[in-house]
């Protein structure tokens, strides 16, 4: 997308990340102790400290005026920063570089940082999941200082945002970071019952298989883990693990499908995480392990990912029990021609639901809308999520703008509608109905309030007519 | 072991004397009555039917052996054959003389085989020279011929069921030849010929004994004991099905395979053929609709069972003298004495016993693995309701738990029954309704079979029991109450409520919110009233239930007042208000519900709010803001001018 862009201008990026426990070094001199990961990590060792220092020292401070909800960021004109204690003692932090404009004045090229073009919510979305991501990956921290003390934590930590904090993207992050929600793939009911079906008999046969989750396109269709462990869990599905198998195969490499050994059906099954070949008898995989329900039960599992054509499930299975190659070959002959079928199923069900609604054309609307209940999100505005950046068809002017009607909703509680006038013309419309939200972006440049309140009543009717969404 | 056996005889037979050399006994198929004859019916004649309670009993002039004797239907005429040319008729109905009158037969030369009632006045001779159709005038006390054919009569064979009568002709014995008689008339059907075992010599002919008919799933079948396959391969005897049909030819269509040699007899009982084999005393049971091995015309099946005896069987022996009872001597079965009729019927001439041949379904379920089979074979029979739903309890049981593919095929064919009988019963509904007041009486409802095994038998008698239980992982509840639920929407079966309700009891129960938020999310738990008052009730424990059950509301559309009182109960007046607007109810709506809720609320603002609108609503319906006193608004009023004085509330307009 190009816009018309009249000034260069240099996207927020990160700073700099840390993660520090006050009571490791209270005493004087001992300060180095509270840090447990610091990037970069070529900074020098006292500004590591002073750093550190100063965001405690924020914290505390704030924490006069409202003991329970301390400073959540600080404004500063050159970056921000976030903070964020996800257990008790622990805190996180992140810098991030206010966005530069170039500007030209009185004919010499100044930059100017465009301090309020950063959206707080969506920077504490940021952080909050990272924390999420570490967790589903490694446990929470006070697990970690269980098991093997402060050295342990600190190698996890390392070894986690060492890379994870590269994928972190913060020129595209926006409102859907925020809702941290999950696509559901429409389907009729009878489709659904039938995987349905397929998974509680796969659970029966394979019966270390303590939680199924299925998607189609990308989509969620069924969990049976919780919903924020499956938030969590479809955000790294979606943005990192399927981005890495559907690239080589968009680019027409790795072919799916495989001959398969004599008396097995053929079908296009292949695991994407585990063992890759499974022909050979020397085949050495690891599964993933992923830690659910840290609330109470603290499950620690492995995750199986399986996918055939569109359809993807992850099988999770207690990480207690060894998993063999002979358990992978049983998996792969079950699952994978039920999921084939299965999946061309789906795929047929979707195209005659698809004819039939007429929803094949492109939506005139823009809209994004997110369930709080459920966490479904859906979003006309981005036309693909890539790991390395999220597409959106409008500018960010106008995202900025949905950013800050929710920064509105989340301060009162009833339900409300806003309808703002963009410098472009644009007009966007923001709705709150119970827990549900809704951003429109209209482009009718001539049109009044009357008119643009018409068309989103027209929207709702269309689209939102199985729902409960006051108008 | 004794539940092992599938196969009883009735515990309420027909005693009658057993036949000696004064005493001869008949059997009529047609009526099902036991004739016992004392010398020549000088000393009595006592008939005893399966409903009679008491036999009928007369005397009639000895007038020589009797060789066959048959009252005609609902027990009008009496016919005797005494001579092989001439029958004799006793009328028995009153006002009617019951002076003997006879008939003999017209054919020159022809010897009577035997004769048939077909009617309560027709009767049809059947000599060796061919078939003879009367009608008989008791008023009149004559006889008169309908129709006569010649043709080569072997032997014969009569269904009284359907009405056909089966001549056996050609040297060999091997054509049969079909009539069919209906009111009056007869009608030829084509012949066909029996196969005759490669093994078999040339003189061998085929007996009546090897042959049959019944009426098998609606149809007319003639059974053939073939003793010697055809191929000599498998040496074992085997039991050839023709279908008869009324229109068309003869085909034949099923081979049973007996896998043994030796005596054998049929029966059929509940659309089963039973196969008896005297040597090894047990029967084996065949069902033509279950699947078999099938060459694409003809079909070959093994036995359902394996071979087991009949049931035994103790006769008291105080069935005939009045005399103390005794202890019960136990019965030989399979005896040489025994004779079979058809359908279902044993006669012990030795003992003086008529038995009804009964299948027990309960023993089968265990000699059956194969569960799908086994729906499918008690799906066929008569009174298997209770069988079927024990066989559903049992294989979700802790004990004999099913696999999750078997309990869903056992769902399944109890599905496609069930949808069978619902197809039907609407077609029935449409047809009475598209042909108001005409021809009625030729539509038949629908006739509800034991096998059409609905919801509500389902919910009450397995799944709500097995749900109770609690002794399965709720995880295995959930599968088969979603797998029941599946079928169902398979077959396209409306689901009724209840078993949903049985689903979120459950998923209540193990705090599965999630997966409830999920089905719901995908419609799997249709829309319907009560459903959404049970989410309802459950938003205290999971408040997104407020959410989906306001959604469901919505989607029903007949729901608006629902939708109201629930907004109104969470305090929510502006947002009932504007649904009440959006849906254009504003006019009929209640003032004093909205005004109580709001006043509720303590918020003054919203009060006025929603005092303003309801008096510019009645402007606008009355021409006059004022409320009227069928509203019981009073007290909304004065608390209006409490708040906001007197000059606040909208003047009337001035004339």
């Amino acid at each position: 997308m190009a816009y018309a862009v009249q000034d260069k201008r240099f996207a927020p990026s990160l700073l700099s990340f840390f993660i520090y426990n006050p009571k490791f070094g209270p005493r004087e001199g001992e300060e180095e102790k509270k840090i447990l990961f610091y990037h970069p990590n070529e900074v020098e060792k006292n500004e590591k400290i002073r750093n550190v220092g100063l965001c405690e020292a924020i914290v505390q401070f704030t924490r006069t005026f409202n003991p329970t909800k301390p400073a959540k960021s600080l404004h500063t004109q050159k970056n921000r920063q976030f903070f964020h204690e996800p257990e008790e003692g622990f805190w996180m932090v992140m810098v991030v570089k206010n966005p530069l404009a170039e500007k030209q004045k009185e004919g010499k090229t100044v930059l100017e940082y465009q301090e309020d073009e950063l959206l707080d919510k969506v920077y504490s979305s940021v952080l909050q999941q990272c924390y999420r991501m570490y967790k589903l990956f490694n446990g929470t921290f006070s697990r970690a200082m269980e098991v093997g003390q402060v050295e342990l934590l600190k190698d996890r930590l390392e070894k986690f945002f060492h890379r994870y904090l590269q994928t972190l993207h913060l020129h595209s992050c926006d409102l859907l970071d925020v809702f941290g929600g999950i696509s559901f793939f429409p389907l009729d009911k009878m489709t659904y019952l039938k995987i349905q079906s397929f998974i509680n008999r796969i659970e029966e046969s394979l019966n270390i298989v303590k939680y199924t989750v299925f998607l189609y396109n990308d989509q969620l269709i069924w969990s049976g883990l919780e919903q924020e462990d499956m938030r969590i869990l479809y955000k790294y599905l979606t943005t990192t693990l399927f981005p890495r198998y559907t690239e080589p195969e968009l680019a027409g490499r790795d072919s799916p499908i495989r001959p398969e050994m004599p008396g097995n059906l053929q079908h296009y099954g292949r695991f994407l995480t585990g063992p890759l070949n499974l022909s050979d008898p020397e085949v050495k995989f690891r599964f993933p392990k992923i830690f659910v329900n840290t609330e109470d039960s603290y499950e620690e599992l492995y995750l199986i990912v399986y996918k055939a054509m569109s359809a993807s499930v992850c099988f999770m299975i207690d990480a207690s029990v060894q998993l063999t190659v002979d358990f992978c070959r049983k998996l792969d002959s079950l699952v994978g021609p039920q999921l084939t079928v299965l999946a061309s199923d789906i795929c047929e069900q979707f195209n005659i639901n698809r004819r039939i609604s007429g929803s094949e054309k492109e939506p005139q609307f823009k809209f994004i809308y997110f369930n709080h209940m459920n966490l479904a999100e859906k979003s006309t505005i981005h036309l693909r999520k890539t790991p390395s950046m999220s597409l959106t068809s409008v500018q960010p002017e106008l995202m900025k703008i949905l950013g800050d009607i929710n920064g509105d909703f989340t301060r009162v509680d009833e339900d409300e509608e806003i309808i703002v006038k963009a410098m472009s013309d644009y007009w966007v419309v923001g709705k709150k109905s119970d827990q549900r939200e809704l951003y429109v972006i209209l482009n009718q440049k001539n049109s009044n309030l009357i008119e643009v309140n018409e068309e989103i009543k027209k929207l709702c009717a269309t689209q939102f007519s199985n729902i409960f969404f006051l108008d | 072991m004794e539940q092992d056996y599938y196969l009883e005889l009735c515990d309420r037979p027909i005693v009658f004397e057993k036949a000696t050399t004064v005493n001869s006994v008949f059997f009529d198929e047609a009526n099902k009555q036991v004739f016992a004859v004392r010398s020549g019916g000088a000393t009595g004649v006592f008939v005893k039917g399966p409903d009679d309670k008491s036999p009928i009993c007369f005397r009639m002039e000895d007038k020589g052996e009797v060789k066959c004797i048959k009252f005609s239907l609902e027990n009008k005429i009496l016919a005797v054959q005494r001579t092989s040319r001439t029958v004799d008729f006793i009328n028995l109905i009153q006002d009617y003389s019951q002076l003997e009158y006879s008939q003999e037969c017209k054919t020159k030369n022809a010897r009577i085989l035997g004769f048939c009632w077909t009617s309560s006045t027709e009767i049809v001779f059947i000599t060796d020279q061919g078939i003879e159709f009367y009608q008989v005038l008791p008023e009149k006390r004559t006889v008169k011929l309908l129709k006569s054919q010649s043709i080569n009569v072997n032997w014969y064979m009569y269904c009284p069921e359907s009405a056909v009568i089966l001549l056996s002709t050609a040297n060999l014995c091997n054509v049969l030849q079909p009539f069919y008689f209906r009111a009056g008339t007869v009608s030829k059907m084509p012949k066909f010929e029996i196969e005759l075992p490669a093994l078999m010599g040339k003189s061998t002919k085929i007996s009546e004994r090897d042959i049959a008919m019944a009426t098998i799933y609606g149809q007319l079948y003639v059974l053939f004991l073939r003793h010697h396959s055809k191929s000599s391969s498998s040496a074992g005897a085997e039991v050839v099905l023709y279908h008869l049909p009324r229109e068309g030819t003869c085909k034949k269509m099923h081979i049973l395979k007996l896998n043994r040699t030796g005596k054998f007899a049929l029966n059929v009982v509940d659309n089963l053929v039973v196969v008896h084999h005297q040597d090894t005393e047990t029967s084996v049971i065949f069902d033509i609709r279950l699947r078999g091995e099938s060459d694409g015309t003809v079909t070959l099946h093994q036995p359902v069972l394996p071979a087991r005896s009949i049931h035994p069987y103790q006769m008291s022996v105080a069935g005939l003298s009045a005399v103390a009872p005794q202890a019960p001597i136990p019965c030989k079965l399979y005896s040489s004495s025994w004779i079979v009729f058809q359908p279902d019927i044993i006669i012990s001439a030795s003992e003086g016993y008529l038995w009804y041949l009964r299948i027990k379904l309960q023993p089968i379920v265990h000699l059956l693995q194969d569960k799908g089979r086994l729906m499918d074979f008690l799906l066929q029979r008569k009174d298997c309701k209770s069988v079927i739903l024990s066989v559903c309890s049992q294989i979700l049981t802790q004990s004999g738990r099913a696999l999750l593919p078997v309990i869903a095929t056992v769902f399944d064919k109890l599905n496609n029954e069930y949808k069978k009988y619902l197809d039907a019963e609407h077609s029935y509904t449409l047809a009475v309704e598209t042909s108001q007041g005409r021809s009625n009486a030729l539509l038949k409802r629908p006739v509800r079979g034991q096998a059409v095994i609905d919801q509500s038998d389902m919910y009450t008698h397995v799944l709500s029991v097995f749900t109770d239980l609690k002794e399965a992982p709720h995880k295995f509840i959930i599968a088969v109450l979603m797998e029941y639920i599946r079928s169902l929407n398979q077959f396209q079966i409306p689901v009724q409520h209840y078993l949903y309700e049985l689903v979120i009891k459950t998923l209540v129960q193990h705090n599965l919110f999630y997966m409830l938020h999920q089905f719901l999310q995908y419609h799997v738990l249709s829309d319907s009233k009560p459903l959404a008052c049970l989410l309802l009730s459950l938003e205290s424990v999971y408040p997104p239930a407020h959410q989906l059950s306001l959604d469901m509301l919505k989607r029903l559309s007949t729901a608006n007042d629902e939708i109201v009182e629930v907004l109104l109960s969470k305090q929510q007046v502006l947002a009932a208000m504007r649904f009440v607007r959006s849906i254009g109810g504003q006019d009929s709506a209640s003032a004093r519900k909205f005004l109580d809720a709001a006043k509720q609320t303590a918020n003054n603002m919203l009060f006025y709010t929603v005092f303003r609108f309801f008096e510019q609503r009645n402007q606008r319906l009355r021409g006059n803001p004022n409320f009227t006193p069928g509203e019981h608004c009073e007290e909304h009023v004065a608390l209006f001018k409490q708040l906001f004085g007197e000059q606040a509330l909208l003047k009337p307009p001035a004339f």
